[in-house]
């Protein structure tokens, strides 16, 4: 009598609430957690057709792995409190032999869809349309009703194109076909993979080389429908190589225009311009790690400090390497190379002392995490895209810095005429280290950019010092402009040859590209005219 | 002549039996202070760092562990811990150094295929003793080795197996990717042959490699999206080394999900991932004889004991120890080795080696772990799991028992007329 009381009293107040009231059917819910895949493939689409909030709670609980079982009990566990998965009452004190429900990647894909299926409904017109992509790719044939239900109601035109679209995947297989025929039109406009592979699906040839679809105008329906997407897919990849170019391009920049001026402009051959990249990339780290012991809160901001750290500690050990070594060695390029490549043992060593062998992980701030989507099989990743912008900005600073102040005039005359800017009343020696310090706070600033795509260790700079080179050298001596058309051409030219040959073959064909290139002309893409170039 | 080139000779000319004599003379030295050396050949620095320093130290937590327990037949252990430093030749050098000078009994050590093919001859001419505790590629079977890892039958071909069924996916095209070296290129190999054998055609699997320390997948992973547009689609990745990270970083940033194109793994564990953001990579895969997530009474003492390590010795890791596959058959080698030592009574090398065959112990992966009575590899069982958000795997699928391992592939023509015990073996 009590418990048939506590019933009636919760229906009540369920029915307060405008929810449904049925309570989930106990069988279903014992089928999607202890059933085998084929089970609870068809419990979920069970309470997908219930509609009932609670349903959703449990799914969404699921697919977040927060559903433990005790014994036969099944439980939604949200920290230290849980409700009891079929009845929604509060569960206290926790059972202590609890097991999390295992979720596979085809439950995890069908409870998405699930989820995505209640949202169809949802008041936001966000809500709705993030549902309606999410469900693009995974939606199956049990939900053509819900789908169609949604459409009936939908204004929006954005979401309605969506719907239809996925109503076309469903419908493919429909025993009208007229329906089929539309469902076909339908997909050959989209440009997702996903279309392509259910066009496909239709094109399929059995082993004794017969089409398993029989009907001929649905054939050639899918079969200009599959072309069609397939230019559209075309597009997609172009635009991706394109950007993989850029940034490739981008990365090869930061790193050479360091070695633009201190090789370029000085004739110094650096060959520890690549450990000043690293000693960039673990300023970043030592400032990351900071924040995240100190300034948790502010953390996505580490890298407004990670970048002023990286120039000034390079640009420290650079005008130390400068005063310390290597002003004793101008215009005597063999010794520098040696004592240079010596000193880049030293930082390795030190580093590896001071920060261990191991590669330490520096985290990219959240903004910089997942990508845009341009087009449905191109993301364009959030970092890759500041770190092109970053290393304009560099290169653009660094422009105005040479032939807008002070500094940058004494630089160009040094270059030009070491003697007569002497005799003018340039202190050279001294616009030396500033000068080296700049081109090494530049490669710090590279590292910097380097630790947020790729590993940080101690060999950091060795990966990087032959690309640096290349493009320096590919660019002509003494030339900003031939550093960034060399950056972005070799870029492009790796990343070609890498789609079509792999990535070691590429790394191979650029290289021999550079040896032919420098045998025919070898002052670089770009030369200094008349006589500065005796200087 | 140097030392070495002198002491080559002298073995050439006076063959086997003075290295029998030199080696019983080792024994002895050693027992007079009760003190036996073993060595440890893993990479502390270099790309593959991320992925051998933790064996060194459960190597050393495991001799730790054996010494406060009275030692191996009363003698302590004493390591010797050297740094190849993810140089090939260079293993060949410390292993040679390990041998001839330090004069070990045993060496625990190496992970990629090529350092173990480099070292290989070294151990086969000074009849060393190596125990190589990471899944490889097979095709190989040395007197002077034990795999305490998996073959391709224990690791690699269950994978793909479950990708094809209907709960893995059911995935019709494959991408493979992986590092290019000997090991990638190998169970590839025997990956595509399976694939045909399975009715999979040449035009359904691709095969892209990268070189060590690679970090660019911009364009890789655009391929796998593209190939992936062609029907069901699964990646196999034999990457290895610190490339993983720049790998799983761009397959999260593109948005490549699980669920569409599933990513299954055999060299990255709990280890590799540790620090990658897990999020974007919920419902990848690996496939390990062991997981750190597994749960029984031998791993709860394993991963209690590796805590306690961690935290005596404040290493790095000691915040967040974990344990991954290579480190429990680490674990299990250096025990069998022991047990081994035990029965044969003797350090000898070719005593300890007959004396291995069926030794059992109880491994953290809750299974007993066997050696087999002929090819030098132990009966383990595979688990397949997945990634969840905090870096742990959850397994999804996992065989009965243990299975036994088979070094030479039937999917590789000409293994059939392989024999599945090393040559050369004394019978004492």
């Amino acid at each position: 009598m009590m418990r048939r009381l506590a019933w009636l009293i919760g229906a009540a107040m369920l029915m307060a609430s405008a929810a449904p009231v049925a309570a989930l059917d106990a069988a279903v819910v014992d089928r999607l957690v202890f059933g085998d895949g084929d089970e609870k493939s068809r419990a979920i689409d069970a309470l997908v057709a219930e509609g009932d909030p609670r349903a959703e709670r449990l799914l969404q609980a699921l697919a977040d792995e927060n559903v433990q079982t005790a014994g036969q009990r099944v439980l939604i566990v949200n920290g230290d409190a849980a409700i009891d998965a079929v009845t929604g009452a509060a569960v206290a004190p926790l059972p202590a032999d609890r097991d999390d429900v295992v979720v596979n990647n085809r439950l995890r894909r069908e409870l998405s869809a699930a989820l995505a299926a209640f949202k169809l409904t949802a008041p936001s017109r966000d809500v709705r349309l993030s549902a309606a992509r999410q469900l693009a790719d995974s939606a199956d044939a049990a939900m053509l009703p819900l789908i169609k239900r949604a459409l009936g109601s939908e204004q929006d035109v954005a979401v309605r194109s969506s719907l239809e679209s996925i109503a076309a995947t469903l419908e493919l297989h429909a025993d009208d076909r007229n329906v089929r025929l539309a469902a076909i039109r339908r997909l050959g406009q989209s440009s997702s993979g996903n279309a392509k592979t259910l066009l496909l699906g239709l094109l399929e040839r059995t082993p004794a080389g017969t089409y398993v679809e029989t009907d001929e105008e649905v054939r050639s329906a899918a079969q200009s429908g599959l072309r069609a997407v397939d230019n559209r897919l075309a597009w997609g990849e172009r635009v991706g190589l394109l950007f993989a170019g850029v940034s490739l391009g981008s990365i090869l920049l930061l790193a050479a225009l360091g070695l633009a001026i201190t090789y370029g402009l000085m004739g110094v051959i650096n060959m520890a311009h690549g450990e000043l990249i690293m000693v960039g990339a673990y300023a970043t780290y030592v400032v990351q790690s900071f924040f995240r012991s100190h300034l948790p809160q502010w953390f996505d901001f580490y890298l407004l400090l990670g970048m002023p750290a990286a120039f000034v500690a390079a640009a420290l050990v650079g005008m130390a390497l400068e005063r310390a070594v290597i002003r004793f060695l101008y215009g005597r390029p063999l010794e520098t190379l040696l004592a240079t490549w010596g000193i880049s043992l030293v930082l390795i060593q030190a580093v590896r002392s001071i920060f261990g062998a191991q590669n330490v992980q520096v985290e990219n701030p959240a903004f910089m995490s997942g990508g845009i989507e341009l087009l449905a099989n191109v993301v364009l990743p959030w970092n890759r895209i500041v770190i092109i912008f970053f290393a304009a900005a560099v290169l653009i600073a660094m422009g105005l810095l040479l032939s807008r102040t002070r500094l940058g005039l004494f630089v160009r005359g040094v270059t030009q005429n070491r003697a007569m800017a002497a005799c003018v009343g340039v202190p050279t020696r001294r616009v030396d280290t500033w000068a080296f310090g700049l081109g090494s706070g530049i490669a710090g600033l590279a590292g910097c950019a380097l630790s947020q795509i790729g590993n940080v260790g101690p060999d950091l700079g060795q990966s990087y010092i032959v690309d640096s080179f290349m493009v320096v050298v590919l660019g002509g001596v003494g030339q900003l402009a031939g550093t960034v058309y060399a950056a972005i051409g070799l870029g492009f030219a790796n990343k070609l040859l890498e789609s079509w040959s792999g990535a070691v073959l590429a790394k191979i064909a650029v290289l021999i590209f550079i040896i032919v290139f420098i045998q025919k002309r070898p002052q670089g893409l770009f030369a200094l005219k008349g006589r500065a170039v005796d200087a | 002549m140097d030392r070495r080139g002198f002491i080559k000779s002298l073995k050439n000319l006076l063959g086997p039996a003075i290295a029998a004599m030199l080696a019983a003379s080792v024994t002895q030295a050693s027992a007079a202070d009760k003190v036996v050396k073993v060595g440890v050949l893993h990479s502390l620095s270099g790309t593959m760092a991320i992925s051998e320093t933790v064996l060194k130290d459960v190597a050393l937590m495991t001799f730790d562990e054996i010494n406060a327990k009275g030692g191996v037949m009363g003698y302590k252990i004493e390591p010797v811990v050297v740094d190849p430093a993810s140089n090939w030749p260079l293993f060949a050098e410390k292993a040679r150094q390990l041998l001839t000078q330090d004069k070990v009994a045993a060496v625990f050590g190496c992970w990629t295929s090529v350092s173990r093919k480099s070292v290989l001859p070294v151990f086969e001419e000074l009849n060393g003793l190596l125990f190589y505790p990471v899944q490889y590629e097979g095709e190989e079977l040395s007197k002077n080795v034990f795999y305490t890892g998996a073959a391709p039958n224990q690791q690699a071909i269950p994978a793909v197996e479950y990708l094809m069924s209907k709960e893995g996916g059911g995935a019709k095209r494959f991408f493979l990717l992986g590092t290019d070296y000997v090991y990638p290129r190998t169970t590839n190999k025997i990956l595509r042959a399976f694939l045909h054998s399975k009715g999979v055609d040449d035009k359904d699997i691709a095969e892209v490699y990268t070189p060590f320390s690679h970090t660019d997948y911009q364009t890789i992973v655009g391929n796998i999206k593209q190939f992936a547009a062609g029907g069901k689609t699964a990646v196999i990745s034999t990457i290895n080394g610190d490339s993983n990270v720049p790998f799983y970083k761009e397959l999260g940033n593109q948005g490549l999900k699980a669920t569409d194109v599933p990513v299954v793994a055999f060299s990255v564990g709990e280890e590799e991932l540790r620090g990658v953001d897990t999020k974007p990579l919920v419902g990848h895969l690996a496939a390990w004889n062991y997981f750190m997530s597994l749960k029984n009474a031998s791993n709860d003492d394993f991963k209690k004991e590796w805590a306690a390590y961690a935290k005596a010795k404040k290493l790095s890791s000691a915040d967040k120890p974990l344990t991954n596959d290579p480190m429990e058959a680490t674990y299990i080698g250096i025990h069998m080795w022991k047990q081994a030592v035990e029965k044969a009574h003797s350090f000898d090398v070719d005593k300890v080696i007959v004396a291995m065959a069926g030794q059992q112990f109880k491994a953290p992966s809750g299974f007993v772990a066997e050696m087999d009575s002929k090819n030098h590899h132990l009966h383990k069982p595979v688990f397949i799991g997945e990634v969840k958000s905090d870096g742990q795997f959850s397994v999804v699928w996992k065989t009965k028992g243990p299975i036994r391992a088979q070094p030479w592939s039937p999917f590789i023509p000409g293994n059939d007329k392989k024999k599945d015990e090393p040559e050369g073996k004394s019978k004492v």
